[in-house]
């Protein structure tokens, strides 16, 4: 077999305001002509760098210093050319970019032109390689959209991107880097902004174009996974540098280098043996000294095991299309429908859904940031003198004293901290809304909470900005620890961090949650970092609670049948267990009305949470019970929920 | 590393990186990184700002000029209301160093003055003769500094009784260099007093709008789109005509400085507006919200700083407008009144095409005009460019 | 489209309506009411005043009445196309303005275009060379107009033009056309005067068009969607003709709302140095003798021209950006 594209000792480096930056240290890796190979790394190891170097889209700064970059690639030339030392805007090179080599981005969002129309996108690339008509460009580029699925491929030619959701978006941009048939097809992140069951449609789809179009591939990613399932060879990058690299079976079944095997132990995977930690790559170096962490005991004396309650919660959003006096057409969204959950105090609850499924303005709700339509909201703190409180008829003080019971971590590390202000600002903030302590004891607490979660004592004077991902999740949660609250409420706390950090936060959430007593709730979309996480899961989709039950009990036999998608939608970190794609029932999985009997939404039954005992509920036909409990697999035994 | 690939068709061989692993090794920094990671935002915008050149060089000139109508009693050499009648109309007098083929230092010569019998023009003759050197530290008119401490020290005045008119004299025979500088402190500050009157407005108002939104954010931005409807130079002329003839100048001075600043205000306010608005969709807003933060906090703490390299780049574009507007009224007539002299006055004695042709001279406050003008814009571009750094 | 159309077409209504009044308010300002001024001064003078004529005038234009009720008669004249009444002038307003607004549109609409033609390249070019030489070269150039005051470079334009061409081109055609039947000649003598106003004042514009023009370059060239295009196989210059400048049009086509009050400014100021037969001397020689019903016609007019210039430039953007004309509520 020929290598397609070869790649000898490549080294690119940075010129960036704070000094240069070698990005690629002496990378060495081959691409043969058909096949799948994947180059895993974590951000900042340089592997997006290598793609865009393979591409000649390096950004301005960047220079390649040494290395070739060859591909032979005997549909155009007979001769080996070298891209490394082509002219970026060469014709030579814009002839090979986008014709023989092509890319998919991360963004589907934003790697389409707004303004102009998918066909135009699409043709505009046909035209810019191959001389064909502008008839037979339309038509070329119809027949490319019907192959990457879309349903009504002669009305999606003339759709703005706008129009469309984000998967038909990647599949558009898919046709596109696939119009002029590549040899090779780069696909840098192809699915890390996208719903895990669309993710799964979206990978089988670029392996079924392969096949179909004989290209080869070059796969970009993070997520040990999404390798396992795609991949022929896997390059592992760090840092810059190769670490190792092999087929798919010697890289998952004998992994040799520290870094690999240490990124393997880092991922959650289902089947995890109980009570088996995560190991990071970094352990945090943790110094709970202080005070902070007496407050347990204080916190332990309680009555009422429920800490929240949520009691038919219902919130309704209006869209008005720009109407100029006021009017205009409305339509309502269902964000939040008809949806009750208890908490029970020192428990994780975990709390699952795709984008959109209502999960965040549910949470949203219960810190009463929005408002519910309808429906209550009780919390009952746990410190002496608490009683039950209607959340939502909280004010002013009361309200205020609510605040330091129940605090939120947020999803985006960047966005959460306020720039401007020091790591020492930003944890004792809390504390100076809520007036406690002088300048002096907040700077011991703040401090405290520094060691509490792994930061380094002497950064606190330091901005945000000069800290990683994980270091700013981590100042995330101090700062939420910093009013010592009983309920934290962590919205896809780790989604935006690499794996090895996501093991360290989650690793942190663990202990702080034992050391400290403490309540979560954990929203997340992966399922198998709910399953490392809480005890108890509550499955969402379309603002609707639709099954509920204990970890053990959701994973062993789930019931409803969107559960069943999400599980198998999962890709693992394991080349044995590839995606079950059938179960995905062809991208509907998130319709209420392509469910089965009796869990489809039909207008005609009553839906009720149907009880299939030890705590275990579905959202099924009111009618329906008996049968649901007939067909359970395996009745659960577990007698208490409660952890 | 070297090529560990085997030849094309062989299968993968397992390749290990056998270099020691250092799993921390992603955490440390170089001593660049140490050293920006540390820096604030100010510094950030520094270094940013500092590669815009042209900027650079217009900051340092404008903080000149600021400087230079703080102190000028002292820099000009003579008064702004001193009159020479024998130089009437007089030109430029050059300033030389060598006087043939000798060195003696700064001087010029002075005139000769006869009246053109046939054109009934002003003309004036430099003589060889009379070398008049300029003096350094010298006493001359006497003044009142910031018109309380009374001096009469210039930096450079005219030998005794010579003469010393760079710039030229005007009809009265005054100096046009020292009424420049002069006019440059009415000019700046009336401009900063109008874009302090804007920026108070523009964040009152387009805060209000972009925090409380709804009804509040629909009639502020309604109010905005009116006024902006309206031309500006027409309705400056409309207002400052219905200013009482009554009023002192300084009166006028003041409400000139009010309506040009009453005008400007929509433009501030709808960039702050907008910011705001983006900056409350950011999560450490809703972080501060869901502490318990009040209104004022999270105005005051994080919503103010986040856009105040915004706003000072949007200021220093608003400044050469307010500089502009009252120049163009007052060189029609009908903004600032002698004897408060700014640049818009000045040039009012140069309205037509007849001083263009016989006294060129008298347009030369329009150097200064348009030197600040650009610097204030190019400084502008280069404050816009630097701001906000963690965009 | 068409919804969009007529909706903004309707919006138009009331914010002339709030125009209107915002002008009667300020023609009201000065105290006193005009004739009683006018008749002091003609007395002053030692004329006679006609007193049946005045009595007239109070009737037509409801002098005598409460306030709103005068500005209902007003608007209501405005409506009809009747101005109101020149006291100075002693004539209807709309006979002393004659063919002025038509000028006036003239040179604003002229302007624009030589505005949008000189900042175009300028804004791109400085874009694609951030920070180089070249950029800051043009953005000098580009900035000229801005720091040089308006009437001052009118009147050198006009003195050089004396001494070079041995021109005399203040106003805005050769006197002897000025009450000339329109012809081919005329035309032309209009054509050959034009041009040093729409310099002046279009130069004063584009500063502020190249640096907004500029940003959204900059802006625009970071976006992922660049990228794409480059990864296509796209040349540099036609990924630039193609995306962002196609982005960065839609502010730029929305700046005619920023532009026409500026150059409907820049139209009263150089009309005075050049005496242009234009609203803006006018103007202010009703604004210094008082006259308030021809200032507050050349006022409603000019926020007129502007109201109805942001109308064209929204209804422009609307067709250029499918995510407007399609009416789909904007998702980022």
């Amino acid at each position: 077999m020929r290598n397609l594209l070869h790649i000898r000792d490549l080294r690119i480096s940075f010129n960036l305001p704070e000094g240069r930056l070698e990005a690629v240290r002496g990378v060495s890796f081959r691409v043969p002509a058909g096949r799948t190979v994947a180059l895993v790394g974590e951000s900042g190891s340089g592997k997006s760098v290598v793609s865009q170097a393979i591409m000649g889209i390096l950004p301005r700064s960047a220079s390649i210093d040494s290395g070739r970059i060859l591909l032979n690639d005997p549909a155009t030339s007979s001769q080996v050319i070298d891209i490394a030392s082509l002219h970026p805007d060469s014709q030579a090179m814009r002839d090979i970019r986008g014709s023989r080599i092509s890319i998919i981005f991360q963004e589907p969002m934003t790697s389409l032109s707004p303004v102009h129309s998918v066909g135009n996108q699409i043709c505009e690339a046909l035209h810019l390689h191959r001389k064909v008509s502008t008839a037979e460009g339309l038509s070329l580029a119809t027949e490319m959209l019907r192959l990457v699925g879309f349903p009504d491929p002669a009305k999606a030619i003339n759709t703005y991107p706008f129009e469309l959701s984000g998967g038909l978006r990647q599949r558009a941009m898919i046709a596109m880097a696939l119009v002029c048939r590549p040899a090779l097809l780069i696909a840098d992140e192809p699915t890390t902004a996208l719903d895990v069951t669309i993710q799964a449609q979206i990978l089988k789809l670029i392996k079924d174009l392969q096949s179909e179009l004989g290209m080869a591939v070059l796969m970009i990613t993070h997520d040990l996974g999404v390798v396992a399932n795609v991949a022929d060879e896997v390059v592992v990058m760090y840092h810059g540098e190769i670490m190792e690299s092999g087929t798919l079976d010697d890289i998952f079944k004998a992994p040799a280098h520290p870094y690999l095997s240490a990124l393997l132990r880092a991922v959650p995977r289902f089947h995890m043996k109980p009570g088996e930690r995560l190991v990071p790559i970094r352990e945090i170096k943790k110094r709970a000294d202080g005070a902070f962490l007496a407050q347990k005991a204080e916190q332990a004396v309680s009555a009422d095991p429920t800490i929240l309650k949520v009691e038919g919660v219902t919130k309704k959003f209006t869209i008005r299309k720009s109407g100029l006096f006021g009017g205009g057409k409305e339509s309502a969204v269902l964000a939040v429908d008809d949806v009750n959950l208890t908490v029970e105090r020192g428990e994780c609850l975990g709390l699952v859904g795709e984008s959109g499924c209502g999960k965040t303005t549910l949470s949203k709700m219960i810190m009463r940031a929005l408002t519910p339509d309808s429906g209550s909201i009780t919390f009952t703190g746990g410190r002496p003198g608490d009683s039950e409180t209607d959340v939502l008829a909280l004010h002013d003080k009361a309200l205020m004293n609510f605040r330091t019971q129940i605090q939120f971590v947020f999803q985006d590390p960047f966005s959460s901290l306020n720039p401007r202000m020091t790591v020492g600002e930003i944890i004792a903030e809390p504390l100076v809304i809520h007036g406690i302590g002088d300048a002096a004891d907040r700077r011991k607490v703040v401090e405290e909470l520094m060691g509490v979660v792994g930061l380094n004592r002497q950064h606190i004077r330091r901005y945000p900005h000069s800290f990683s991902g994980g270091q700013r999740q981590r100042i995330g949660i101090a700062r939420a620890l910093a009013l010592r609250p009983q309920l934290l409420i962590c919205d896809e706390p780790v989604s935006a961090l690499d794996v090895s950090i996501q093991a360290q936060v989650l690793n942190l959430l663990k202990d702080l949650k034992k050391d400290l007593g403490l309540t979560y709730i954990f929203i997340s979309h992966n399922l198998a970092v709910v399953d490392y996480i809480a005890d108890r899961i509550a499955v969402m989709c379309q603002g609707r609670l639709v099954e509920l039950a204990p970890r053990e009990s959701l994973f062993r036999a789930p019931a409803h049948p969107y559960t069943k998608a999400l599980l198998s939608a999962v890709p693992e970190p394991n080349p044995n267990q590839r995606l079950d794609l059938t179960a995905l029932m062809q991208g509907r999985a998130s319709d209420p009305t392509a469910w089965p009997a009796p869990f489809g939404i039909d207008g005609e039954h009553a839906m009720t949470m149907v009880d299939l005992g030890g705590g275990h509920q579905v959202r099924a036909r009111a009618d329906a019970a008996p049968e649901l409990l007939l067909c359970r697999p395996q009745p659960v035994l577990q007698t208490s929920t409660k952890v | 590393m070297s090529d560990h690939n085997p030849r094309p068709g062989d299968p993968l061989q397992h390749y290990v990186n056998k270099a020691p692993f250092d799993p921390y090794r992603a955490d440390t920094l170089t001593p660049e990184q140490e050293r920006y990671y540390q820096a604030s935002e100010w510094k950030i915008m520094w270094w940013k700002f500092r590669r815009h050149k042209l900027a650079v060089w217009s900051g340092a000139f404008l903080l000149m000029m600021y400087f230079a109508i703080a102190i000028c009693e002292f820099l000009t050499p003579y008064n702004l209301h001193s009159r020479d009648t024998t130089h009437i109309y007089a030109p430029p007098q050059g300033l030389h160093l060598f006087h043939e083929g000798t060195f003696v230092g700064p001087f010029v010569y002075g005139y000769d003055f006869r009246l053109n019998m046939e054109t009934l023009a002003r003309e004036y003759v430099p003589n060889p003769d009379k070398i008049q050197k300029v003096r350094f530290f010298c006493s001359g008119d006497p003044y009142e500094f910031w018109g309380a401490i009374p001096g009469d020290v210039h930096l450079f005045c005219a030998a005794e009784g010579g003469t010393l008119y760079l710039f030229g004299t005007d009809r009265l025979g005054r100096d046009m260099f020292s009424r420049i500088i002069y006019g440059a402190r009415i000019s700046l500050t009336l401009a900063f007093i109008a874009v302090a009157i804007s920026f108070v407005l523009g964040v009152i108002i387009g805060g209000a709008a972009g925090y409380y939104g709804g009804m509040v954010d629909a009639v502020v931005l309604r109010i905005i789109e009116l006024i902006r409807s309206f031309p500006e130079l027409p309705l400056f002329m409309t207002l400052s005509a219905l200013l009482p003839v009554t009023w002192s100048p300084i009166g006028v001075f003041v409400g000139i400085s009010v309506i040009i600043g009453f005008l400007d205000w929509p433009g501030l306010a709808r960039a702050v507006r907008a910011k705001i608005l983006s900056l409350r969709e950011e999560d450490f807003t809703t972080a501060a919200q869901l502490m318990g933060a009040s209104p004022s906090r999270i105005i005051g703490r994080h919503l103010l700083p986040s856009f105040t390299s915004h706003l000072i780049a949007s200021l220093s574009l608003s400044v050469p407008t307010a500089i502009l507007g009252e120049t163009a009224l007052s060189f029609l007539g009908i903004g600032l009144r002698p004897p408060v002299t700014s640049w818009g006055v000045l040039l009012n004695e140069a309205q037509n095409l007849n001083a263009v042709e016989l006294y060129p001279w008298l347009l030369l406050p329009v150097v200064p005009l348009f030197l600040v003008v650009l610097a204030f814009n190019f400084l502008g571009d280069g404050l816009r460019d630097a701001a906000d750094p963690y965009r | 489209m068409l919804s969009y159309f007529v909706r903004r077409l309707l919006v138009m209504i009331p914010t002339l309506l709030v125009i209107s009044l915002v002008v009667f308010f300020i023609i009201q300002l000065p105290p006193g009411d005009f004739l009683e001024t006018h008749i002091a001064e003609l007395i002053a003078q030692g004329e006679t005043v006609d007193s049946a004529r005045i009595a007239f005038l109070r009737e037509q234009y409801g002098l005598d009445k409460p306030m709103i009720e005068q500005y209902w008669v007003w608007l209501f004249g405005l409506l009809q196309g009747d101005l109101g009444y020149s006291f100075e002038f002693e004539l209807p307003v709309g006979e002393v303005i004659g063919n002025r607004f038509w000028f006036t549109v003239l040179l604003a609409v002229a302007t624009t275009i030589f505005t949008y033609i000189i900042s175009f390249p300028i804004g791109i070019y400085s874009a694609v060379k951030q920070y180089s030489m070249s950029d800051y070269t043009v953005t000098l150039i580009g900035y000229f107009g801005l720091a040089m005051p308006n009437f001052l470079f009118a009147l050198v334009l006009l003195h050089y033009a004396n001494i070079w061409f041995g021109l005399s081109i203040g106003g805005l055609m050769d006197p002897r056309y000025i009450d000339a039947p329109w012809t081919l000649d005329k035309v032309i003598s209009v054509i050959n005067h034009l041009w040093i106003p729409m310099l002046v004042i279009g130069t004063s514009g584009t500063a502020a068009m190249i640096r907004r023009l500029r940003a959204n370059m900059l802006d625009e060239l970071q976006r992922q969607y660049v990228v794409t295009a480059r990864a296509k196989g796209l040349s540099s210059t036609k990924i630039i003709l193609k995306y962002p400048l196609r982005m960065a049009l839609n502010p730029f086509i929305a700046d005619i709302g920023m532009l026409l009050p500026q150059i409907v400014s820049g139209a009263a100021l150089v009309s005075v140095v050049m005496d242009l037969p234009t609203n803006g001397p006018l103007l202010l020689r009703a604004l210094q003798s008082q006259d308030m019903f021809l200032a507050g016609a050349f006022l409603m007019f000019e926020a007129t021209l502007v109201v109805i210039g942001v109308f064209l430039s929204d209804v422009l953007l609307a067709m250029l950006d499918p995510r407007i004309r399609l009416g789909g509520a904007s998702s980022k």
